[in-house]
């Protein structure tokens, strides 16, 4: 393919709660035993691109744990691979990624030094498929100078924690709004985008020249009029993890048959990395109802509409409800949750009750169990 | 010069016939075990958490699934620059060119390969056994004794000693003598098909036996070297080791996986079992499922019941559906309404709605009573069963079947259908 791949995965959000203080949005584990990065990198390898570049910043221990090889989406290539960019202080920058321009202008010599005529940007916080190839023809067709994979939310949906555009009958975008207080449209911008690789260095300069860091407000807003930015519709399934709300949402859209078609049984697959975990374990006692389990998950007790990431251990008598337990988790006999995201390497003793009444509760129970 | 202190010659090119259908189209190292790996996998990772990173997988039966399985050896970390696994497969010389005759044969015909590493020691293994072993622990023990040969034993009921090729020792646990299944075992020390050979040792024996016809390592390579007054010790193992090359081992060995705590555990994070799996994504039960005491894996869907049965990847086990006491293996989908009873489904098959596995008394085979001497239903890869047959005890079905194969829909207890060549 004619482009290289960036991902933006430096993010944090204050929204998140508790969930954000182990590891990156990116990082969050999704679906059972994938990360939000996943489906972007996956992606990016489906769609043929060989260089991908994953700009990391916020709490990037888990991140560049699980990016630690490349073999996982088929990037570990001679030609391209991928490549992970931390904020690094040098001779003439001594600042951490100021905003995603800046993420990008900080790593302008790599983008230099590739000869691949376009770029495509792509957030890692999102779950979604898309074949890049058919967004590049149809930047190429429009002659755009950029052009943004936006998404028609449902009537109804609150989009005000998105970047929300409004495209006239030629789908050149006429209005671009970051967050907007009142919503002027339900078409949202989905934080993916391909633009000419030049076209960008040239932005990145300006834009730093002018002390000017974040990609979404200093270029596509600023330049909406100058630029030909068009936006591209994107059909399929697509949700963006930012709250603590939309990342329970999204997991449990997966308990729907036609997100685990979309996502697990048609082509092309997700990929991540692999753990080489046994299979889940159901024991004498277990009942499991309209449930995800990961592998090297054992289970005791009762789980019901929930998600049980990989190696969750389930005491017995235990009742799981409409919950999602993140990885590692070990929940000791007769403890009753409801209603709650349980944080990952967690040990909650037996005979607790922990329960979200109207919202989401985050359990983080405390790690003490001896690794061997 | 590369040197490997030990490396590893996996012989897989058996059948494994005692499989019966199970092993028509694969060899017995390629069939899956356990919800989601394959035989082959257990000797594999032993030897990469043993440390050996130098391995050569001899394959000779149906060999394409164990070629497309190893690949380069990434799940096991074999892919190296300098050793890794390497298939090794038969090949034509310009004197004569021959299958591999026996195991000691296989492993003849690829000296070349073993004097690239230029080796001191040299692990035999075979691709049929689960078991998990620190070979390394074994090398040391060779090293202790300044042993040629080290054969790993373990010890077996007395009375069931006769089955197996004992080893009688000294103190020292030096073998004095070999008994194939004795009829009055003087040792209950029975034979794991695991040496470690000093090189040179092993070279010379080989190239001293060239000519035997079948060179096997048991008939022929150890009798030769105990004719010779070599040091040959005995290494004994007491961990869990089962050989599952009849049907009902095989079953056994997987119905040992879901006891509450396994004798031999997969969930211990410090001796990794690892495999290619193709499916990473987790398993949905439905609302209307019910799952006790099985083993599942990934990315399954479960819609009916599933009682004390291994099933795995990828499988789709539809509404009203029960399965009890069964291995169902990766790709295959059951239809709605299927009552599967002790019976062991291979890959990828169809099994059509309405269908009963499984039912009636045990009677003998009609078809091949020495595989086939269980009151296990086995049924092949890529077999197809069409809806509303009923299907007896001690069967095999192998190919795409439909309606008119079966009598009144029903194949008797004993019964076989083999359909070659029709696939689904």
């Amino acid at each position: 393919m004619k482009a290289l791949g960036i991902i933006l995965a430096g993010g944090n959000n204050q929204r998140m709660d508790a969930l954000s203080r182990k590891r990156a949005i990116a990082a969050m584990p999704v679906a059972g035993s994938f990360r939000c990065i996943d489906f972007a990198l996956s992606n990016m390898s489906n769609s043929h691109i060989q260089k991908v570049a994953v700009l990391s910043q916020y709490n990037a221990r888990s991140l560049n744990e699980h990016l630690s090889s490349s073999k996982w989406w088929d990037f570990g290539r001679k030609q391209g691979g991928l490549f992970v960019f931390t904020p690094t202080v040098t001779a003439d920058n001594s600042w951490w990624y100021r905003g995603t321009a800046d993420a990008m202008y900080q790593n302008i010599e790599w983008l230099k030094r590739c000869h691949e005529p376009y770029v495509i940007i792509s957030s890692g916080d999102c779950v979604y498929k898309m074949d890049y190839n058919e967004l590049l023809d149809y930047h190429i067709e429009k002659k755009a100078d950029i052009t943004i994979a936006v998404k028609d939310m449902p009537q109804g949906v609150d989009v005000s924690r998105f970047g929300v555009v409004r495209m006239n009958e030629d789908s050149r975008i006429t209005y671009f709004e970051e967050k907007p207080m009142v919503a002027q449209s339900n078409t949202i911008s989905t934080g993916v985008y391909v633009i000419r690789r030049r076209q960008l260095i040239e932005l990145l300069e300006q834009c730093a020249a002018e002390d000017r860091w974040n990609f979404v407000t200093d270029i596509l807003i600023r330049y909406k009029d100058l630029k030909r930015i068009y936006g591209y519709k994107m059909k399929g399934y697509w949700n963006n993890i930012s709250t603590v709300d939309s990342y329970y949402q999204t997991n449990m859209d997966f308990l729907k048959p036609e997100v685990r078609q979309y996502f697990f049984k048609e082509a092309p697959r997700i990929y991540s990395k692999v753990d080489d975990l046994p299979p889940a374990k159901y024991n004498e006692g277990s009942d499991v109802r309209n449930s995800l389990v990961a592998s090297g998950s054992i289970i005791n007790g009762k789980v019901e509409n929930s998600i049980l990431f990989k190696e969750a251990f389930i005491g017995k008598n235990c009742i799981i409800k409409n919950s999602i337990i993140l990885n590692e988790v070990y929940i000791g006999d007769n403890t009753h949750i409801e209603n709650c995201i349980v944080e990952s390497r967690g040990t909650l003793k037996p005979n607790m009750y922990y329960f979200g009444d109207g919202e989401i509760q985050i359990v983080v129970g405390e790690n003490n169990r001896y690794g061997i | 010069m590369i040197r490997k202190e030990m490396i590893a010659m996996l012989l897989a090119g058996g059948q494994g016939s005692r499989l019966g259908v199970l092993t028509a189209d694969v060899a017995k190292p390629a069939v899956a075990f356990g919800g989601k790996y394959r035989i082959i996998d257990f000797p594999l990772s032993n030897c990469i958490n043993s440390g050996i990173d130098t391995v050569g997988v001899l394959t000779q039966y149906q060999p394409l699934r164990l070629n497309t399985h190893i690949g380069i050896g990434i799940p096991w970390d074999l892919d190296r620059n300098t050793g890794g696994v390497t298939v090794l497969p038969p090949y034509e010389k310009s004197t004569n060119s021959e299958w591999y005759t026996g195991t000691a044969n296989a492993i003849y015909q690829n000296l070349n390969y073993m004097e690239n590493y230029n080796p001191e020691y040299v692990l035999i293994l075979s691709g049929d056994h689960i078991y998990k072993m620190d070979y390394e622990v074994m090398l040391d023990f060779h090293k202790a004794n300044n042993a040629d040969v080290t054969i790993a034993v373990m010890p077996v009921p007395m009375e069931e000693a006769s089955r197996f090729g004992v080893v009688i020792t000294d103190e020292e646990r030096r073998i004095s003598e070999f008994e194939e299944k004795p009829e009055h075992p003087r040792s209950n020390l029975a034979s794991m098909g695991i040496y470690i050979f000093s090189w040179k040792v092993l070279r010379e024996a080989l190239v001293a036996l060239k000519d035997q016809n079948s060179c096997d390592f048991g008939k022929h390579v150890i009798p030769y070297l105990h004719e010779r007054d070599s040091r040959m010790f005995a290494y004994e193992f007491n961990g869990y080791w089962k050989d599952v090359g009849t049907l009902s081992s095989y079953w056994e060995a997987n119905m040992e996986l879901i006891d509450l705590i396994p004798e031999f555990n997969l969930y211990e994070k410090y001796w990794k079992v690892y495999t290619n799996t193709g499916a990473i994504q987790p398993q949905y039960i439905s609302p209307d499922s019910r799952i006790v005491k099985s083993i599942i894996g990934e990315g399954s869907e479960i819609y009916g019941e599933v009682y004390s049965s291994v099933i795995g990847a990828n499988v789709v086990i539809g509404k009203g559906s029960v399965v009890r006491d069964s291995i169902v293996m990766q790709g295959t989908v059951i239809g709605e309404n299927v009552v599967l009873d002790k019976a062991i489904v291979a890959e990828d098959c169809r099994i059509g709605n309405n269908v009963k596995v499984g039912v009636g008394q045990f009677a003998p085979s009609k078809f091949n009573p020495k595989v086939y001497c269980s009151d296990l239903a086995v049924i092949g890869e890529k077999s197809v069963v069409p809806d509303n047959v009923s299907i007896g005890r001690n069967t095999a079905i192998s190919g795409a079947t439909e309606a008119a194969d079966y009598t009144d829909s029903f194949l008797e207890s004993g019964d076989s259908i083999i359909k070659a060549g029709v696939k689904a």
